[in-house]
């Protein structure tokens, strides 16, 4: 595999050098192969499937509902993000429109899981850059994020607090003080980060100019989320196919144009910041009482009381339960902005309780194949920090 | 084929006037309209949607393959396009038997297909025309089978 090229003191031998997959700035089980000019780059070719747990075929064993617990191991770091894009195509494939209440509860959320899932992003490059006190701050933060979905659904991170038809349980009486103190408390943590990092000397120095990207490369490669946006295209599902009454938030889509390192991780510290504009629009949007599930007799489960009080509601939800629900036949495609990019979902009905496919565009997935662009020709250093500004999820890239 | 009154997305009307013979059927569904496109037309179909500018589909979101097993055409293969600029997206279906499960590759249209194709190639056996490096990508490279067929059981032996 090794090849002959052309350095300063002559024609030289490459070498080949393996990265991974046990490594711990691959940020789980990446491998990539490099062939190395000394220290230079000279192609760089990831290997992926070592996290591939076939969940898109474990999908089509199970029914409609089942499916959700499935979508939160997909990408771990934001498991409402998957949710949310899983139920949005079920309730698409349904013709099911669910309530305004639930609706903005969603949309805060998942806009709490960008920002935990930023801070694990910054915390992780930073510290794969040498900065270690980042990490552990940002994981602080993170924790009391966690501590919110822990309220609301009973687990830190495989929420599955998303359900077709709306959410799984009401959520706690004080829940919304909770958010807020949260979301007061996060810009000023922000702040602190950038004293650390924004100006820092050597933060700058591994950042800067390093793993630029252009925007018609980023595009032809198929790059979505904060990837594309620091080559300067302002593409956002949230603004260019709106969702769960995201038209409704007052919100700009961040961008930067150099392209680098640097302008990924000015991105998303920007979009924490946006996505905490969000939240407290939302926390003034969500009316404390109200449904917080569609009515669809026989598809979503009743409430606890009307299953309680009414043969009806008894004889949907054990149907609903054992059985599952079928909806008509037909095949759509949902996307959504998750922390990495557009997360599709694919689900195709064939009139039975079971899925006859789902499939998962997932960012990570298509934002890796820019890694060799990131990093060919540079030092072996940059790969580092190439690889942690595409910012994947090995679960996500795997499935 | 006759003009239907599903080509109310001027999407579809374009492709039609461009070349009707690359167009069969147009699906309307939940809001979302697929094309459906004759395998030998579909490098040249997304080539035009691609680069004409008054359509502009830059992006390429995906390539879904469903298998219909036992029913022929078996398989059937989804791409996800979109224009960013726009805001429009459109689904491009193209239809194949199961005893010839070859494709032309759009690697040349939108190099992000590279990963796509391997996908397909890996996961439902489908091969890819003109592909500069068509290897399984998620399995390992001496899996024997193909894991999201229909008729590949989901546990016990194979």
């Amino acid at each position: 595999m090794t090849t002959t090229v052309e350095t300063a003191i002559g024609p030289a031998q490459t070498m080949v050098l393996n990265m991974g997959p046990q490594h711990p700035s691959t940020h789980g089980v990446l491998r990539v192969i490099l062939e190395m000019d000394g220290e230079i780059v000279v192609k760089a070719q990831p290997v992926i499937g070592y996290l591939h747990t076939g969940i898109e075929k474990s999908c089509e064993s199970k029914t409609y509902s089942q499916v959700v617990t499935l979508t939160d191991r997909i990408d771990y770091l934001a498991p409402l993000s998957n949710n949310l894009g899983y139920c949005l195509a079920v309730e698409k494939i349904l013709g099911v429109e669910v309530p305004k209440r639930a609706q903005y509860i969603r949309v805060l959320l998942a806009e709490l899981t960008r920002c935990a899932s930023h801070l694990v992003w910054l915390g992780t490059h930073a510290i794969d850059l040498g900065a270690m006190t980042v990490f552990l701050y940002t994981f602080r933060e993170r924790e009391e994020i966690l501590k919110i979905f822990e309220y609301l659904s009973g687990q830190r991170m495989m929420t599955s607090y998303f359900r077709p038809g709306g959410l799984a349980l009401e959520p706690p009486a004080d829940w919304l003080d909770r958010v807020r103190r949260v979301v007061n408390n996060l810009p000023g943590h922000i702040d602190e980060y950038e004293d650390l990092l924004t100006k820092n000397k050597i933060w700058l120095g591994r950042t800067v100019g390093v793993g630029t990207i252009s925007a018609a490369d980023a595009i032809a490669i198929g790059c979505t989320g904060p990837l594309l946006r620091a080559s300067g295209v302002a593409y956002d599902v949230r603004k260019a196919f709106p969702y769960s009454s995201y038209d409704e938030f007052d919100f700009n889509v961040q961008t930067q144009t150099a392209g680098d390192c640097y302008a990924r991780y000015q991105v998303r510290v920007a979009e924490i910041r946006e996505s905490i504009k969000i939240v407290k629009q939302a926390i003034e949007k969500v009316p404390a009482e109200g449904p917080f599930r569609a009515e669809l007799p026989g598809i979503i489960a009743p409430s606890r009381e009307e299953m309680k009080t009414s043969i009806e509601g008894l004889i949907y939800h054990f149907k609903i339960f054992t059985e599952g629900f079928t909806p008509p036949p037909g095949e759509v495609y949902q996307a959504i902005e998750s922390p990495r990019g557009e997360l599709g979902t694919f689900v195709k009905s064939d009139g039975s309780a079971k899925p006859a496919r789902v499939k998962f565009r997932t960012p990570s997935f298509v934002n890796l194949q820019s890694l060799p662009a990131l990093c060919e020709g540079r030092l072996i250093a940059d790969v580092v920090a190439c690889i942690g500004t595409t910012d994947i999820v090995l679960g996500e890239v795997d499935r | 084929m006759e003009p239907q009154d599903t080509d109310k997305n001027p999407v579809v009307k374009k492709l039609r006037d461009w070349d009707a013979k690359a167009v069969t059927e147009v699906i309307e569904f939940r809001g979302e309209t697929t094309v459906v496109v004759p395998r030998e037309h579909l490098r040249r179909a997304c080539e035009y949607l691609a680069t004409e500018p008054s359509l502009r589909f830059s992006l390429l979101a995906d390539i879904t393959p469903t298998d219909r097993f036992p029913m022929e055409p078996r398989f059937e293969i989804n791409y996800h396009l979109v224009s960013m600029d726009r805001r429009e997206r459109i689904r491009l279906k193209v239809r194949i038997p199961g005893n010839d499960p070859v494709m032309p590759s759009v690697t040349s249209v939108w190099p992000t297909a590279n990963w796509h194709e391997r996908e397909s190639f890996d996961l439902f056996g489908i091969r890819f025309d003109g592909h500069p490096d068509l290897r399984r990508i998620l399995m390992p490279d001496d899996w024997e089978g193909h894991p999201l067929r229909r008729d590949y059981p989901t546990e016990g032996y194979r």
